[in-house]
């Protein structure tokens, strides 16, 4: 059977893609690069005022956050989801996909509600006297950090899960007659055959968390800027294209840069898991 | 084989951890479904009393009502759209052997991948171009692009399940190509195709960022309006439409998994997730 | 033989650069069972794909009642295929597994469900119409597999390795019940293996491949007691094989110099000169104290038992000959008989000229 007559089934997604995404994003490109007219102007000033460069660093910085929390959250809870029993895998199945099915919006806002400084959190703080007044939760990075780790989270366990459910407990037994102690089973055996999750949900939870809008500016403060802030600023506030557009490329740049380094990480580490 | 495991301290660990994600998962969510039968106007909590004044509001208000009706015109041919598109494109890929079958299927992908800021910004400049901003297409346009990714994974993940030498079975039975996809190959990945749906129902539903850039006050959808709504005024109507939302999917995911029960093609858990 | 039903013609499949099956030719007779039999990777399933029309020849001609097969696409031939994970739609009960092949023809309703209780009952399982694959054992799945590639009486029947997932009893089971259905339908069947014992058991006849080649093809027999060639006589049972030089040829038989023995076989056109080897069965061999005498009719060479292996039904003794070669004997284990040979023993080994044959080496 002719195999090249199934590929035309996949041109009506890939010509959408391409007319509603690819060109969109090359016309980004374009107007970085005339906006108001041709040159480099717009790169120059992203990287002439540290204004930005500071965006561009909280950006990273706080989407690196997220994606360590996760990861040091994720990864038990994977572990557990993959090794547990089966009441105890549906639970917590349960539990990391309940954000699919709520609003975005309406739980970093539930956040807010939780948070604030009137909040249930800081009423029990202080009702039970832990602290003397109300702490500051929300309106900060730590609001980000929360309501962005709770939005991200499954994003890192199922990548994670995949693989730690396909590391039979055969191994960890092996090294251990082997005379691997607990510590250096995991260490030696375990981790290194997680690694691919790892990889994945990693590079999935940081770039994503590069370009969040929503939950920023709604927990977030206003001196702590995140780059898609900026550039809905730039857009919206002062209809700078060309700077907003610059901003936007860059930003891509960084997230290709970085998938292409998770990818062949990967790649190079990448075993058959049987 | 199993045997009551004693409380290690990495035991101890994760078990704390699955609690403490446990409650972080589940926190907002209590407090939504609690706020919106609360009698108070503010959002105090716990609720002085029992009310359904914001359902009754939520359903009365006119601003709500068409922007809820924009998001179910846009959810519905967007969703449509993305699993026709989406399946057949998964199809396609699974069979063709060529070193840019993974390329395409990265393109397909992308707009799950890159940061959602950028497919905003271009898209809202193109569409203006385009003279698609601010209409019913062109939400419907975008949030097909920013769901075809659910639907091709799952159809993927499930197509991935399916045993080859089915179809060649049926082909050796006498069922034409065409056929013995149908009979054969269709029905088993049905399920992950249903999830697709599903995911691309709620994806658009939900949808914000995207939204917030192409639509316009007479073309909203309804969580651009909870966005303006959240940012101005502080009133619990929102927790109504989350908490009605909530019920919605719940029921679709309900009636999803009967339907996949039927169709007996067997599949690890999550398989639907398409990790 | 009849007309043939099938016939292969120089069928050639070429994958880049690798040859998986290199010009076979054969011929199957109405009603014939015929066992395409080699290792893994010898091109046997490749044969039967392309005879199923699943997989493209490269180059030959398929001829089925003497019409041209390769025309048609893989559901207008007519041919039924049991496959080796038995393809059983997951989503399909068994009466719809069944009736697939027979609701693609177009068949009325009361027919289909006419046949399928037929088809049923000739694989034994009758009242099985509601259940689903996964919840019939390894050997019920492929009775039902068995059933739906017959119920649309084809003309030709193929398996390939339908057996290979069972266990031992239930394989030998399932080797008669395939027998029986062979007879009673007076199908014409190819079935592929890789366990020879299998081929031995239902075959009319064998084909036996090596690399994409069918090295010999014949009757069970004819395989075991004539291999034509050293791979024929290793891979279908076991040989014991003297390396050495073609000396005196002439007639059935030729003479081939061992070190200082001289042993003789039946032969095929070997020249003299030429490298050649003895092949002959362990079991034809017989121990004797050293020295003992032989008919002109036999060969014999001395050696050492290094080793005895007990084997139930049996005791298979490993003989050092004087040049180093190792020589595997059976004996049958007989009650009445304690070996009078131990490890270390001198021995004699004698076996007639007519059960060795002489092959190019």
């Amino acid at each position: 059977m002719p195999r090249g007559r199934w590929f035309w089934l996949a041109a009506p997604a890939l010509l959408l893609i391409g007319a509603v995404f690819l060109v969109p994003v090359g016309w980004l490109l374009l107007r970085s690069l005339s906006d108001p007219r041709w040159g480099l102007q717009n790169y120059a000033a992203v990287f002439a005022h540290p204004v930005y460069l500071r965006v561009f660093w909280n950006t990273i910085v706080i989407a690196g956050s997220v994606t360590a929390l996760c990861l040091l959250i994720g990864y038990p809870v994977a572990y557990t989801m993959a090794h547990a029993g089966e009441r105890g895998r549906r639970f917590l199945v349960f539990v990391i996909l309940i954000p699919f099915w709520t609003s975005l919006l309406v739980r970093t806002y539930a956040w807010l509600v939780l948070l604030q400084q009137n909040g249930l959190v800081n009423r029990v703080l202080v009702d039970s006297g832990l602290v003397a007044a109300p702490l500051q939760l929300v309106y900060n990075r730590l609001g980000v950090l929360i309501g962005m780790v709770q939005v991200q989270l499954p994003f890192m366990v199922l990548p994670l899960y995949a693989v730690l459910s396909r590391i039979h407990p055969r191994y960890g037994q092996a090294a251990a007659t082997l005379g691997a102690p607990p510590v250096a089973e995991f260490r030696r055996v375990y981790l290194p055959l997680s690694l691919p999750g790892v990889f994945t949900g990693c590079a999935l939870v940081f770039i994503t968390s590069l370009g969040y809008y929503i939950t920023p500016a709604l927990l977030g403060g206003r001196q702590d800027l995140m780059i898609a802030q900026l550039i809905l600023i730039q857009i919206g506030d002062f209809g700078n294209w060309g700077l907003a557009a610059a901003l936007a490329i860059i930003l891509l740049f960084g997230a290709a840069v970085t998938l292409a380094l998770f990818y062949r990480i990967l790649a190079a580490r990448q075993r058959p898991l049987r | 084989m199993k045997k009551p495991r004693a409380l290690t301290p990495w035991r101890a660990l994760r078990l704390a951890v699955c609690g403490l994600v446990a409650a972080m998962m589940l926190a907002p969510l209590a407090i939504v479904l609690t706020l919106s039968f609360s009698a108070a106007p503010f959002l105090t909590f716990p609720p002085p009393g029992f009310s359904l004044q914001w359902y009754a509001k939520f359903f009365a208000d006119p601003v709500w009502m068409a922007t809820l009706r924009t998001s179910v015109m846009v959810m519905i041919p967007s969703s449509l759209c993305a699993s026709a598109l989406g399946t057949a494109a998964a199809i396609a890929l699974s069979r063709v052997r060529f070193r840019g079958a993974s390329l395409l299927i990265g393109l397909l992908m992308a707009p799950l991948v890159v940061p959602v800021i950028i497919t905003a910004a271009a898209i809202f400049g193109a569409f203006r171009v385009w003279g698609l901003y601010g209409t019913v297409t062109g939400l419907i346009l975008a949030h097909t692009v920013l769901t075809i990714p659910f639907v091709l994974s799952t159809t993927l993940a499930s197509l991935r399940m399916v045993d080859r030498t089915l179809e060649s079975a049926a082909l050796t039975l006498g069922a034409t190509p065409w056929r013995s996809f149908w009979r054969v190959i269709f029905p088993l990945i049905l399920p992950g195709v249903l999830s697709g749906l599903l995911f691309a129902l709620v994806i658009s539903f939900d949808e914000l960022t995207v939204s917030l850039f192409i639509s316009t006050p007479t073309v909203r959808p309804i969580t651009v309006q909870m966005w303006s709504d959240v940012r101005g005024s502080v009133d619990p109507t929102i927790t109504a439409i989350a908490t009605s939302l909530f019920l919605f999917t719940l029921v679709v995911m309900l009636a999803e998994t009967l339907v996949s029960r039927r169709a007996r093609g067997r599949r690890p858990p999550l398989a639907a997730l398409g990790f | 033989m009849l007309a043939p039903v099938l016939e292969l013609v120089a069928i050639r499949k070429v994958y880049g650069d690798t040859v998986a099956v290199g010009d076979v030719s054969f011929a199957l007779g109405r009603g014939e069972f015929l066992t395409l039999l080699g290792p893994s990777g010898s091109g046997k399933t490749t044969t039967l794909m392309m005879v199923a029309g699943l997989v493209a020849p490269s180059a030959g001609t398929m001829l089925l009642d003497g019409k041209p097969l390769d025309p048609l696409p893989p559901y207008k031939r007519n041919i039924g295929l049991v496959f080796q994970s038995y393809a059983l739609f997951p989503h399909m009960t068994v009466a719809q597994n069944i009736a697939f092949p027979l609701e693609m023809r177009g068949m009325d309703r009361r027919e289909i469900q006419r046949r399928t209780g037929r088809a049923l009952d000739l694989v034994g399982l009758p009242g099985y119409e509601t259940r689903y694959p996964d919840q019939l054992s390894g050997g019920q799945q492929q009775r039902i597999a068995l059933a739906r590639a017959i119920v649309f009486e084809p003309r030709l029947l193929l398996m390939d390795e339908p057996l290979g997932a069972l266990d031992k009893k239930l394989r030998e089971q399932m080797q008669i019940e395939i027998m029986r259905l062979h007879k009673q339908l007076d199908i014409s069947v190819i079935y592929v293996t890789h366990d020879q014992d299998e081929a031995l058991v239902m075959s009319d006849r064998i084909a036996v491949f090596n690399s994409g080649r069918i090295e010999q093809l014949g009757a069970p027999e004819e395989l075991y007691e004539r291999p034509a060639s050293r791979f024929v006589a290793d891979f279908l049972g076991e040989s014991n094989f003297f390396p050495g030089i073609a000396k005196v040829v002439g007639g059935e038989h030729c003479e081939i110099e061992h070190g200082k023995d001289r042993l003789r076989g039946r032969s095929r056109g070997l020249a003299a000169g030429q490298a050649a080897v003895l092949a002959v069965r362990p079991e034809r061999i017989r121990l004797a104290p050293p020295g003992s005498p032989a008919l002109a009719s036999e060969n014999f060479v001395s050696g050492r038992v290094r080793n005895i292996v007990y084997l139930g039904k049996s005791r298979k003794y490993i003989v050092q000959i004087d040049d180093g070669v190792e020589i595997a004997v059976f004996e049958q284990a007989r009650g009445d008989r304690i070996p009078t040979v131990g490890v270390g023993d001198a021995v004699t080994l004698i076996w007639p000229v007519d059960d060795s044959t002489v092959l190019s080496a």
